[in-house]
C-alpha cells in the first residue's frame, strides 16, 4: 500500500518548465548574493586602501569561480526575464521557445566573454 | 513490430493503493484507451475508468500516462511506450474515487468560482447582440473557447499542486474568454474573483498547461491577459468599476 | 487595501522594476566586461566612480529597482514552497531592508571614496 503518484520529473520535462526553473534558481541565488555584493562595495567607505584590502580577500580561486558563475546567472535571469515580459506584456506568440534557446546561448557567450576579459 | 505483451502498470485503489501489473497483447495502432479497455473486459472487470466518445472530442478519458496527463483515446501506445512498459494512473491534483476515475467536482467548482459562466442582460425579445467577429476582443475570446473541461491542464499544473485554492488554468482561461465577451454583465465580479492569492497572479508561467493541452489552447496566454487586466484595475480602476 | 489589490500591485511593481532592471543589468554587464580587463583594483574602481554623479545616480536607481524586485520574487518563492511556516513577510522585509541600506551605503561609499 502506498500513496497515489504525484507530479514528478516526467510531467516537468519540457522546455518551458526548464526555463522557469532556471529563472527561479538564478533569481534566488542572485537575491542571496546581492546583499553580500553591496556589503563588499560599501567597504569603499574605508577609502582606497581599505577597499583594496577587502578586495584582496577575493583573490582565492573560489571567489573567482563564484564571480564567473554569478555573471552567467545574471545573464540567464536577464534573458529569461525578458522572455517573461514578452510573454506577459507583448502580443501572444506562444511560450517563446526560440527565446529560451537565445537565452542559453547569450548566457554562454557572457560566460566566455567574462573569462576572456578576466584573464 | 514486436509481438511481446505490454507490461502495463495500472493504479488500483484510491488515495492509497498500489500499481498492479497486467500483460496486454500488443496490436498495431493501439491506443492507451484500448489497453485499459482490454484489461477491464478481458482480465480484471473490477477496474474503474472513464471514457465516452473514444475519438478525441469529449476529454473524459484523460489520465496520467507515463507521468504525463493525456487523452488516452488519442495516445498511441507506440508513441509513448518505454521498451514494453506503460504506467497508467489517475489525473494528478484531483481526488481519486477509484482506480483511474477522479472526482472532478473541485475542478468545476473552481470554474464557477472564477465566474467562468456567461450572464447577459438581453432577452429573446431584444434584437441580436452585434459582436464584430474581427474585433480584438472577439479574437482574444475565440482563441480560448475550445476548452472542453478535460482537466489535463489542471492535472499538469504545479501551482495547483502547491496551492489548494488556486483556481487553475482551465477556470482562468474560461474567465479570460468571458472577460472578452462584450455581452457579459458580470465583469467586475469576475475581475474580483480572479484577483488575489487564489487567482491569476499565482501563476508563475512554467507553461505545463499550454504544453499539455490536447486542444492546443494557451491558458498561459489567457492568464497573462488577466494579470494585466487585474493589475491595471487595481491601480487605475477598470472600465467596469473599481476593484 | 484588500488582499487582491495588494497582490495585483505587487505583481505590477515587480514587472515594472523588472523592466528598469533589464536596462540597468544590460548596462552593468557591459561595464563589468569593460572593467575587468587586465584585473580589477580598488584604485581603478574608485578612479571611475569617485565624484562621478552620473554613476551614483545610475547605481542608486539600480539599487532601488532591486529593492522592489528581489523581495517580491523571494516572497513568491517562499509563499509557494513554505506557506505554513509564515516566514514570507519577515524574510522579504529583511531582504528589502538589507538591499536598500547596504546598497545605498555602497553607492555613497563609491561616490565619496571614503572621504566623508
Amino acid at each position: 500500500m502506498s500513496s497515489r503518484p504525484t507530479l514528478d520529473y516526467r510531467a516537468k520535462s519540457h522546455l518551458s518548465y526548464f526555463a522557469y526553473a532556471c529563472h527561479r534558481f538564478s533569481g534566488l541565488l542572485l537575491a542571496c548574493f546581492i546583499p553580500l555584493h553591496f556589503l563588499m562595495l560599501s567597504q569603499s567607505l574605508r577609502g582606497a586602501e581599505g577597499f583594496e584590502a577587502s578586495l584582496k580577500l577575493t583573490d582565492f580561486w573560489v571567489f573567482k569561480f563564484g564571480e564567473w558563475f554569478l555573471v552567467i546567472l545574471l545573464a540567464i535571469h536577464l534573458t529569461g526575464g525578458i522572455r517573461l515580459l514578452m510573454m506577459e506584456f507583448g502580443s501572444w506568440r506562444g511560450l517563446r521557445k526560440g527565446w529560451i534557446q537565445a537565452s542559453v546561448l547569450c548566457s554562454m557567450v557572457c560566460g566566455i566573454v567574462f573569462l576572456y576579459f578576466a584573464n | 513490430m514486436s509481438n511481446t505483451d505490454l507490461k502495463v502498470k495500472v493504479w488500483r485503489g484510491a488515495e492509497q493503493g498500489e500499481f498492479v501489473e497486467y500483460l496486454v497483447p500488443r496490436n498495431p495502432n493501439q491506443t492507451v484507451l484500448d489497453v485499459v479497455t482490454h484489461i477491464q473486459r478481458k482480465i480484471d472487470p473490477t477496474l474503474s475508468y472513464r471514457f465516452a466518445c473514444r475519438v478525441g472530442m469529449c476529454g473524459s478519458c484523460a489520465m496520467t500516462v507515463n507521468g504525463v496527463a493525456r487523452w488516452t483515446c488519442r495516445t498511441h501506445v507506440s508513441k509513448i511506450v518505454e521498451g514494453d512498459s506503460l504506467e497508467i494512473a489517475p489525473l494528478n491534483n484531483l481526488p481519486v474515487i477509484k482506480d483511474l476515475a477522479t472526482d472532478m467536482r473541485e475542478f468545476f467548482n473552481k470554474w464557477k468560482g472564477a465566474v467562468g459562466f456567461f450572464k447577459g442582460n438581453q432577452t429573446r425579445h431584444d434584437d441580436f447582440a452585434k459582436v464584430e467577429p474581427q474585433s480584438e476582443e472577439r479574437q482574444l475570446a475565440n482563441a480560448g473557447i475550445e476548452c472542453i473541461g478535460c482537466g489535463v491542464c489542471y492535472a499538469s499544473c504545479e501551482v495547483v499542486e502547491s496551492r489548494p485554492n488556486y483556481l487553475g488554468p482551465a477556470a482562468l482561461n474560461r474567465a479570460w474568454t468571458l472577460t472578452n465577451d462584450v455581452r457579459d454583465v458580470q465583469q467586475l465580479d469576475r475581475l474580483r474573483a480572479v484577483a488575489g492569492d487564489a487567482g491569476c497572479h499565482a501563476c508563475h508561467s512554467h507553461g505545463s498547461c499550454t504544453e499539455r493541452c490536447p486542444n492546443a489552447l494557451s491558458p498561459t496566454a489567457s492568464i497573462s491577459g488577466l494579470k494585466k487586466l487585474v493589475a491595471r484595475a487595481a491601480v487605475r480602476g477598470s472600465k467596469w468599476g473599481k476593484l | 487595501m484588500s488582499q487582491a489589490v495588494l497582490q495585483a500591485k505587487l505583481w505590477y511593481a515587480q514587472r515594472i522594476s523588472a523592466m528598469v532592471l533589464g536596462i540597468c543589468v544590460a548596462i552593468h554587464l557591459g561595464i563589468i566586461f569593460y572593467a575587468i580587463r587586465g584585473g580589477l583594483t580598488a584604485q581603478e574602481i574608485l578612479g571611475r566612480t569617485q565624484g562621478n554623479l552620473g554613476f551614483a545616480i545610475f547605481y542608486e536607481i539600480f539599487v532601488l529597482a532591486c529593492f522592489v524586485h528581489a523581495p517580491i520574487g523571494v516572497a513568491n518563492i517562499l509563499q509557494e514552497t513554505m506557506p505554513q511556516v509564515g516566514m514570507t513577510k519577515p524574510v522579504s522585509w529583511l531582504l528589502a531592508l538589507l538591499i536598500l541600506i547596504l546598497g545605498t551605503t555602497a553607492v555613497i561609499g563609491l561616490y565619496t571614496g571614503g572621504a566623508i
